[in-house]
């Protein structure tokens, strides 16, 4: 199978392909990594790109998984729509 | 030891810029030192907008002349930075912000800004999704916008290593070693490099560095937070600000935006439900077909703000050391005049536009404070 067909981040459309390339051009270590490619900021919020991306980076810098940076989480853990918020005015 | 014609302390829109400007004014040996990745601090973490609706002379001038570079960024670095010139649609609430807002505007026409006051009824027909009925009118600037801070990022660093420029991240400045009053070397926690000259672009770092050589900035560090929403289909082309609200679409087709909750300085950039449940309210207020769209992430940065909210550029009492910060919330759209401002500084001796060297850190010693009144999110 082709790396251009090895999909990693489903939300935006990032390939294994993808990644190595980044790697290539300079992008080794997580946070700028994820900021290229966006990898982990689409609706599922990285909970399945981000370990597999930190993985894969691992692999291709032949480092251990510890060593490649984890970025943050960020809040809502799930998307919620703004209108949950409303308070009702007077 | 390495040696540097220039040291540029900090990976943000400021030392990227200036270290372009440098470079393309045919200096050789620059190296940009950034302790974390390029754009960790305020530049990856702010709201895109880029305007020129501002209260004094010095913010319009320079903002005037960055809106200039900015498309000059856009039509020549070799990555897309997504500026869009989608305007920048200032609602006003009241009769009397009308009358300031009207003052302003008089005062940007005069400085070659092209903004004015419309009706709500333009409003409309600028952004139909608008709820009007609480609105007097807006301040309008077409050629005002916004662009993709990581990009711009990404653009520039690419083009400074193009020319030739050693960016190393990862590494953090420990020490600014001066000797006789002149700056003899920067020490970081990998290398050593000797230089007369240093730029301390820092961000909310800038303090910490400026006290290695005994230069202190009078800067305070507020949190500021910011959400983006899922990705819709792109509707929304301005930056619309009520009150301090602000928000916009991004090309990547999320809604982008912040307000103010009036914290107390904090050094943390943890994000809140309240902010959340704040800037939901008011965006809903103005957009109420926002209502079932989903908030995607939230984050928060810093702005590094000044006793009088405009920069503090150019020289200081340390021969060699020039600061670029203090931008109040402002430095990415700054990013473009300021660098070439402080590259012109280093090469020429003196900041290309008058108004510039209003903002050096003199100003506080001298009391010549210029108070910026139009500050937002």
């Amino acid at each position: 199978m082709s790396d251009k067909d090895i999909i990693i981040c489903r939300c935006e459309d990032v390939t294994l392909y993808d990644i190595k390339e980044a790697v290539r051009k300079g992008f080794k270590d997580m946070e700028s990594l994820k900021r290229y490619l966006q990898i982990g900021t689409g609706p599922c919020q990285g909970k399945t790109c981000i370990p597999l991306t930190e993985k894969t980076l691992a692999k291709i810098l032949n480092e251990k998984v510890d060593n490649v940076g984890h970025p943050t989480s960020r809040a809502p853990e799930n998307p919620v729509p703004f209108g949950i918020f409303t308070v009702k005015k007077k | 030891m390495k040696t540097k014609d220039v040291v540029i302390i900090g990976g943000g829109i400021t030392g990227l810029s200036t270290a372009y400007y440098l470079a393309r004014a045919g200096v050789k040996n620059i190296a940009v030192l950034e302790k974390r990745y390029l754009g960790s601090g305020s530049t990856g973490r702010c709201g895109t907008g880029i305007r020129q609706q501002f209260t004094t002379r010095e913010h319009i001038i320079l903002m005037r002349e960055s809106v200039k570079l900015w498309l000059e960024w856009e039509n020549n670095l070799p990555y897309p930075i997504h500026f869009r010139q989608g305007g920048y649609l200032w609602l006003l609430s009241s009769q009397s912000e009308l009358v300031q807002y009207k003052n302003y505007v008089r005062l940007q026409n005069l400085l070659g800004v092209d903004s004015r006051i419309i009706t709500p009824e333009e409003v409309k027909e600028i952004v139909p999704d608008i709820d009007t009925s609480n609105i007097v009118g807006a301040s309008w600037c077409p050629s005002d916008g916004n662009a993709y801070p990581f990009d711009t990022i990404f653009a520039l660093s690419i083009a400074i290593k193009s020319y030739g420029v050693e960016v190393n991240t990862f590494e953090e400045v420990k020490d600014v070693v001066i000797e006789q009053n002149r700056i003899e070397r920067v020490i970081t926690d990998k290398e050593q490099y000797a230089t007369h000259f240093v730029v301390n672009a820092a961000g909310f770092g800038a303090v910490k560095i400026g006290k290695m050589v005994n230069v202190s900035l009078p800067l305070t560090l507020y949190r500021h937070q910011i959400a983006v929403s899922e990705p819709v289909s792109s509707f929304l082309d301005p930056m619309v600000v009520k009150g301090e609200l602000y928000f916009t679409q991004t090309y990547r087709g999320r809604i982008i935006g912040g307000t103010d909750l009036h914290e107390k300085p904090t050094n943390n950039t943890h994000s809140t439900l309240s902010f959340l449940e704040q800037y939901a309210n008011e965006i809903l207020d103005v957009m109420p077909l926002l209502s079932s769209l989903n908030i995607m992430r939230q984050w928060a940065g810093f702005y590094v703000v000044s006793p009088d909210h405009h920069p503090i550029l150019g020289p200081t009492s340390v021969p060699g050391f020039i600061v670029g910060t203090g931008f109040s919330g402002h430095g990415f759209m700054l990013g473009p005049v300021v660098g070439k401002l402080l590259a012109s500084y280093i090469v020429h001796g003196n900041m290309f536009l008058p108004e510039a060297n209003n903002l050096t850190i003199e100003r506080f010693k001298k009391g010549k404070l210029i108070e910026e009144k139009a500050v937002i999110g």
